[in-house]
């Protein structure tokens, strides 16, 4: 094992209503490095992602951050771990700041200022606007807006480009281009093609559902 | 000692011994229950307050004390399952889930055929009858959330958190009960609390019991190896049954 | 290195911004207020109008009916943030997530236990108790009522990714209710008839201390189970 490996998994096992999704399962990730989850519906994906992320258990196998497991770990991983899934986990009853900073209370705050925030991900307008009249869209950059907002390593992210425009979609590809230099980690899946200047891509197809 | 705790809960393994097991455990609990209703229908003399009424309580008692014993062993599955996540555990506690409510609901049913002559009623609030009935509300709830969750493997997790935080209350639940009772009812005559049973009464009711622990390990063994065998359907040793 | 909250302070975010959320959302956090008032203006009305009655069951009738209010606001605790994903990111916050639970019970407390306070003597006046009891019937609300939010945090913790989840939920928590129900409705019974009511008190605040320190752990965890 390399020094500067982040994330790594050894032996990862998934089983789901009786069903084997995959097993033997092992990567390793370095600053840096971007890690693309390929497969079609239905192969586990989203279970790798959250089993990643700690809210899944693992069947079988571990997963080690900077070498230690992260049941282990616990609320020091968390705090290097940031989660967007399905569902965007914000409020449409409070407004786009008061999303930010709920989610700067749980997480570990980023230096930046949360107006910046809203501006890169061209939300500054709607900052006091309640999230429940923004669109699709808008509500995905919001969700994706809390990468900026907390510090965080990782990056597990679970189709983030679902309902975004093309030009968000650059938008955000470029912010992970930053955060890879950074030395940052991002675990992704996405139906969209991600295309970054960086070579430091790994692929994962997770094969056929069964 | 751990190494052999490890073995068995390998389901294979436990399929194979507790099917050797289950003629043996058969033969003895036959064997108790014959001497135990023999002991208590035949040989204890009658009760000189309650006359022959009183008999049932050779399988009220046992199966009061099961109704208890069960869901301390769904608690202790429970923590194996939450601390070791051993998937015999998981069996194990689903499996006894319905034969502790069985247990229960024998005893509600033998305790209130034993007010009637008593109370001249099928049901009285009786201290130990109602706690019964709220045991029974927690075996039905246990069962509940273990069918309403598609994943066996979560639904066994939610049970055993659901196990442990009713262990914990069972007590207070019963205690709180008692006093209820107590309050409402002033000092009302109690079942079972006679200041001396004479020997030929309380051993038979000690064979009763040991008769229920093996229908109960009798009963769980086969219900393990049933679920065992659905839960594994898809593995290679089930295959190769 | 890192300059996240203290957990103090991410305890009282979380609850003023649950809070908030039920402020912005006023009308669906009354009905269980709602619901209470209804439920006891039934029992004259199926019972008929004879005060003396009336005045003897009242402790039982405000306290069932206090459990059925519960039941009814608990899936508010976790069902929205299960929905939109916000149990996501509670559950992988940095902070212990116990603690952040009973920030959110305690949210859930002030929003639909404490109401009952302001209400109870008014229809505990209505249903002719003795206003001797009436003190003891607020200590009782003020202690028992919490109880009720913690316990039931666990039930619905578990339920809360089911979609016929309501059903089963009373039917694990209900039971469990039972010794809360006994005592507090035993104190205000003997506080009507003029007796001490120390010992029960005594018994509500050991459950309270009991549910505080136990009931966040186990509801921390199925929650875990329920987003997995």
């Amino acid at each position: 094992m390399s020094t500067s490996t982040l994330l790594e998994t050894r032996d990862l096992g998934c089983i789901r209503n009786d069903r084997q999704l995959f097993e033997h399962l092992e990567f390793a990730l370095e600053a840096g490095e971007m890690l693309v989850v390929e497969g079609p519906n239905g192969c586990g994906k989203t279970s790798l992602l959250r089993i990643l992320t700690g809210l899944r258990l693992a069947d079988k196998g571990d997963i080690l951050w900077r070498g230690e497991p992260i049941d282990r770990l616990a609320g020091d991983y968390y705090e290097q771990v940031n989660y967007v899934g399905h569902h965007d986990g914000i409020k449409h009853e409070l407004s786009c700041l008061e999303n930010l900073r709920l989610a700067r209370a749980m997480g570990v705050p980023s230096q930046r200022d949360l107006d910046d925030v809203l501006e890169q991900v061209n939300l500054y307008a709607y900052g006091e606007s309640v999230v429940g009249s923004l669109s699709a869209g808008q509500k995905r950059r919001l969700a994706l807006a809390r990468l900026l907002a907390t510090d965080s390593l990782l990056w597990i992210l679970d189709e983030p480009f679902t309902s975004l425009d093309k030009a968000s979609m650059e938008m955000f590809a470029a912010l992970f281009e930053q955060h890879l230099q950074r030395e940052g980690v991002i675990v992704v899946t996405s139906h969209h093609d991600i295309s970054l200047p960086t070579l430091a891509i790994q692929r994962l197809n997770l094969g056929q559902p069964a | 000692m751990f190494l052999w705790f490890h073995k068995l809960g390998s389901p294979p393994h436990f399929y194979r011994i507790a099917g050797k097991w289950i003629p043996w455990l058969s033969w003895i609990f036959l064997a108790l229950l014959l001497a135990g209703l023999y002991g208590g229908l035949i040989l204890a003399p009658p009760d000189y307050q309650q006359g022959e009424s009183y008999r049932i309580i050779f399988v009220h008692v046992p199966a009061a004390w099961m109704s208890l014993f069960v869901y301390v062993v769904m608690a202790f599955c429970g923590i194996v399952i939450i601390v070791w996540r051993m998937k015999l555990a998981e069996v194990v506690l689903i499996s006894s889930a319905p034969i502790g409510a069985s247990f229960t609901f024998l005893a509600l049913v033998t305790g209130s055929l034993w007010g009637k002559p008593m109370w001249g009623t099928y049901w009285v609030w009786d201290a130990r009858l109602t706690s019964e009935l709220i045991l029974l509300f927690l075996y039905l709830g246990v069962i509940g959330l273990h069918n309403a969750i598609e994943d066996k493997r979560i639904a066994a997790r939610a049970v055993a958190i659901l196990a442990l935080v009713g262990v914990v209350n069972i007590p207070i639940i019963h205690y709180s009960v008692e006093w209820w009772h107590s309050l409402h009812q002033g000092a009302s005559l109690s079942k079972f609390d006679k200041p001396s049973m004479p020997p030929s009464m309380y051993v038979p009711i000690l064979i009763m019991a040991l008769a229920f622990q093996f229908y109960y390990a009798l009963a769980l063994f086969h219900k393990c190896r049933a679920e065992l065998l659905q839960r594994e359907r898809n593995s290679k040793w089930v295959e190769e049954l | 290195m890192s300059n996240r909250l203290s957990l103090g302070q991410a305890f009282i975010f979380l609850l003023r911004r649950d809070m908030l959320l039920a402020l912005r959302n006023r009308a669906e956090y009354a009905m269980p207020l709602l619901f209470f008032v209804l439920v006891i203006t039934m029992f004259p009305l199926a019972l008929g109008a004879q005060p003396e009655l009336l005045a003897r069951i009242a402790p039982g009738i405000i306290w069932v009916a206090a459990l059925l209010a519960a039941m009814l606001s608990l899936d508010s605790i976790f069902r929205s943030d299960f929905d939109d994903g916000s149990l996501e990111q509670i559950l992988l916050s940095a902070h212990p997530v116990a603690i952040l639970v009973l920030a959110k019970v305690c949210a859930h407390w002030l929003v639909t236990g404490l109401p009952l306070l302001i209400v109870a003597p008014l229809l505990a006046e209505m249903l002719g108790m003795s206003t001797a009891a009436q003190p003891t019937l607020l200590l009782t609300i003020l202690i028992g009522t919490p109880i009720l939010s913690l316990i039931g945090a666990i039930g619905v913790a578990l339920t809360v990714g089911l979609r016929k989840g309501g059903i089963i939920l009373s039917l694990l928590v209900l039971p469990l209710y039972v010794p809360v129900l006994i005592f507090a409705a035993s104190a205000i019974d003997n506080a009507a008839m003029g007796f001490e009511v120390s010992a029960q008190i005594y018994m509500l605040l050991a459950f309270l201390l009991l549910s505080v320190s136990l009931s966040p752990w186990a509801t921390a965890a199925a929650l875990r189970m329920s987003a997995s």
